[in-house]
């Protein structure tokens, strides 16, 4: 059932698609309606969809550091200790 | 002791011993029965807060049944934990393997309700030897290497705590195990931290967890993921609350951990580096040391252990089922792992602290913590975690095991399969505790330690804030997921320092001091060799003509005059010899009148 259910999914990805970017678009504008006097700073306050931003550019962040980094040396081949 | 206070580590330790002995039929149930003794003495003790277990030896008294929230929280989980761990390795003919699962959960919880210094080093010690054979258990050549990286890494640790423990009862002459002076720390107070927080893998001293845990068994990963760590958070908060340092560490660690798990290719690997990156929102919550602090690290640990469990349980199902744990191994599994692939989803998204799971009602209390204390920094960093957290575990580890390219080899593709009825029961409880505990709120929080403090998670704006985060990760994964594919890497830690610095001690060995050596061995037969053969030479000639001389002619002058004696004194006429006796007689009796 299980794998009938994402098989079924899989063939309709770009419906998938969409509709994710209908729940984020959702979420987003749902965030501009809620109250935020128990925001941490103003930039939250200030800013729409603050926590969107954060959220993206936050993961790009993270995926550029941690490529960086990699490519700095950090990553090699596996039998790096048995030479 | 009295009557009404039974050790749970006395329970599990019994369990263990007996195990051997327990075959057949009997096995299995002996196997449930054990650890739910454990979990059932544990929860009666929680209803019997005090002090129990108090002996004296020598100079010291020894306190073994310390029985508070703090303890109590912990030792909850930690016997929870080890009935569904006990479950998930049912299967394992192996008892050598049950019973170092069993002494580990012994030391954790004896750790857990100790009250001195002495108690817990005694089971800390037991908790690090006992983990490092379910390392070995795996018989290869990797994990033998691991295990012995393992447990030389805790043996330091544990020394360190033992100087650090053994200073400051030189210092104050108290052995009772508490809050420590941490506004103004001594020597000792560093020692016992970084003893401590070697275990909760605080970097610089965190390398052995990811290496360990990759190479564990399936079943002993599992119970290592949930123990050392947590029982280590417990220790800190008992003795380290609010110790700034460790906030800064706690941040360090969270960052560290998570770049690390995005790089990493080996299944295991990556999700030793995810505990890295969780227990240090833990040891951040230690650093900021309030009581909504305290209640977080208490909470997030709870959670953590059942989530992190599920997520090593469906990785170790993976790996019993293919042999392989590399993510370019693997893909497109969820034709073949459909309930491992649900039961991994529930734990990534408890991780990534998804609405109504477990993480998210824990870790939002830490981050509000940090807010409250004004450290926005600390604060926003931990959300930049819980997005990368989200970016792992939630994301690319359910995409890349289950749905990206399928990588399998032939043979892997065929044995894949969802594991055996023990293995989903165990991740059964483990994927319902995840959900029960992110949306029935009294079932964790009733048991915190610290009762003055409330906390709400489930408000509009906190919602709001976590859903906007975890949609916009997940966006910027679908975009950017080229640049976080598994490649035939490993990424190199600071581990390095002493592996390379062991190799470099073997050379050093093997080259210089052992041709310093043959060197000494040579000049030694030159000199040494010639002179002692030329000394012996004399000596010999000297023992042989001078001293046995002297002694045989000792020995022919006694002879001869023993002889001749014999000759004059016994002729054989009885006559003769009375006369000489009495003469005798009479010069000894005149002798002693006259002397």
């Amino acid at each position: 059932m299980i794998v009938n259910f994402i098989d079924y999914l899989r063939e309709r990805l770009q419906a998938v698609i969409y509709c994710c970017y209908g729940v984020m678009t959702f979420i987003v504008i749902w965030s501009l309606t809620v109250d935020t006097s128990h925001a941490h700073t103003w930039a939250e306050k200030m800013i729409p969809g603050f926590w969107s931003l954060f959220g993206l550019c936050g993961c790009a962040i993270i995926i550029m550091v941690a490529r960086w980094f990699g490519k700095g040396g950090i990553m090699t081949q596996e039998d790096y200790y048995d030479n | 002791m009295t009557t009404s206070f039974i050790h749970p580590a006395f329970i599990m330790i019994l369990g263990a011993v007996l195990l051997p002995f327990v075959r057949g039929p009997f096995r299995k149930p002996f196997l449930f029965l054990i650890p739910l003794l454990a979990f059932i003495d544990v929860v009666y003790l929680s209803q019997h807060p005090g002090t129990y277990g108090v002996y004296q030896f020598m100079d010291w008294e020894l306190t073994f049944g310390r029985v508070d929230r703090l303890s109590m929280i912990f030792g909850f989980i930690m016997a929870l934990m080890a009935i569904i761990g006990t479950i998930y390795g049912m299967h394992v003919e192996d008892e050598w393997q049950h019973m170092a699962a069993w002494f580990y959960v012994a030391g954790s919880l004896g750790a857990i309700y100790a009250a001195d210094y002495i108690v817990l080093f005694l089971f800390w010690e037991m908790m690090a030897f006992a983990s490092t054979f379910l390392i070995w258990a795996r018989k290869d050549e990797e994990s033998l290497a691991a295990g012995y990286r393992y447990i030389l890494v805790h043996t330091f640790g544990g020394v360190v705590l033992l100087i650090g423990f053994v200073l400051r009862y030189q210092a104050t002459g108290d052995l009772s195990f508490g809050q420590l002076n941490v506004q103004s720390p001594e020597l000792y107070t560093w020692l016992i931290m970084i003893g401590l927080m070697l275990n909760a893998a605080v970097p610089p001293l965190h390398s052995w967890l990811p290496d360990a845990y990759s190479k564990a068994t399936a079943v002993g990963a599992v119970f290592m993921c949930a123990f050392t760590t947590k029982t280590a958070v417990y220790t800190l908060i008992r003795s380290c609350s609010g110790f700034d340092v460790l906030i800064y560490l706690g941040i360090i660690m969270a960052i560290y951990g998570i770049i690390y798990a995005i790089m990493e290719n080996d299944v295991r690997r990556l999700l030793g580096w995810e505990i890295v990156s969780q227990v240090g929102y833990m040891v951040t919550a230690v650093g900021i040391g309030s009581s909504l602090a305290v209640n977080g690290a208490c909470a997030h640990a709870f959670a953590h252990i059942l989530y992190k469990g599920l997520l090593f349980m469906g990785a170790g199902a993976i790996l019993h089922a293919t042999g392989k744990q590399k993510l370019t191994e693997l893909g497109g599994l969820y034709k073949k792992m459909p309930l491992t692939l649900i039961f991994m989803l529930i734990g990534g998204l408890a991780v990534s602290g998804l609405p109504l799971m477990s993480g998210f009602v824990s870790k939002s209390m830490i981050i509000t913590a940090a807010f409250e204390s004004h450290l926005l920094w600390a604060g926003f960093a931990l959300i930049l975690v819980s997005a990368g957290t989200f970016l792992a575990a939630g994301l690319r580890l359910p995409y890349l095991l289950f749905f990206s390219t399928n990588n399998c080899s032939e043979e892997t593709w065929e044995k894949a399969k969802d594991p055996s009825w023990n293995m989903t029961l165990a991740m059964v409880i483990g994927g319902f505790l995840c959900i029960l505990i992110g949306c029935y709120l009294p079932f964790l929080y009733n048991m915190l330690p610290n009762t003055e403090v409330a906390y709400h998670p489930y408000g509009a704006y906190h919602l709001s804030e976590t859903l906007q985060i975890m949609a916009f990760t997940g966006l910027a994964f679908f975009y950017l997921r080229k640049y976080v594919m598994p490649k035939n890497t490993i990424s190199l830690d600071l581990d390095w320092f002493y592996r390379k610095g062991g190799r470099a001690f073997l050379w050093t060995v093997k080259n210089p001091l052992q041709w310093f050596d043959t060197a000494i061995s040579n000049a030694y037969k030159v000199v040494g060799i010639s002179t002692l053969m030329t000394t012996s030479a004399f000596w010999s000639w000297f023992d042989w003509n001078v001293i046995d001389g002297i002694v045989d002619g000792i020995a022919r002058c006694v002879r001869a005059i023993g002889g001749r004696t014999a000759l004059v004194l016994q002729r054989g006429q009885i006559q003769q010899t009375i006369y000489y006796t009495v003469s005798f007689a009479a010069v000894i009796l005149i002798a002693y009148v006259w002397l």
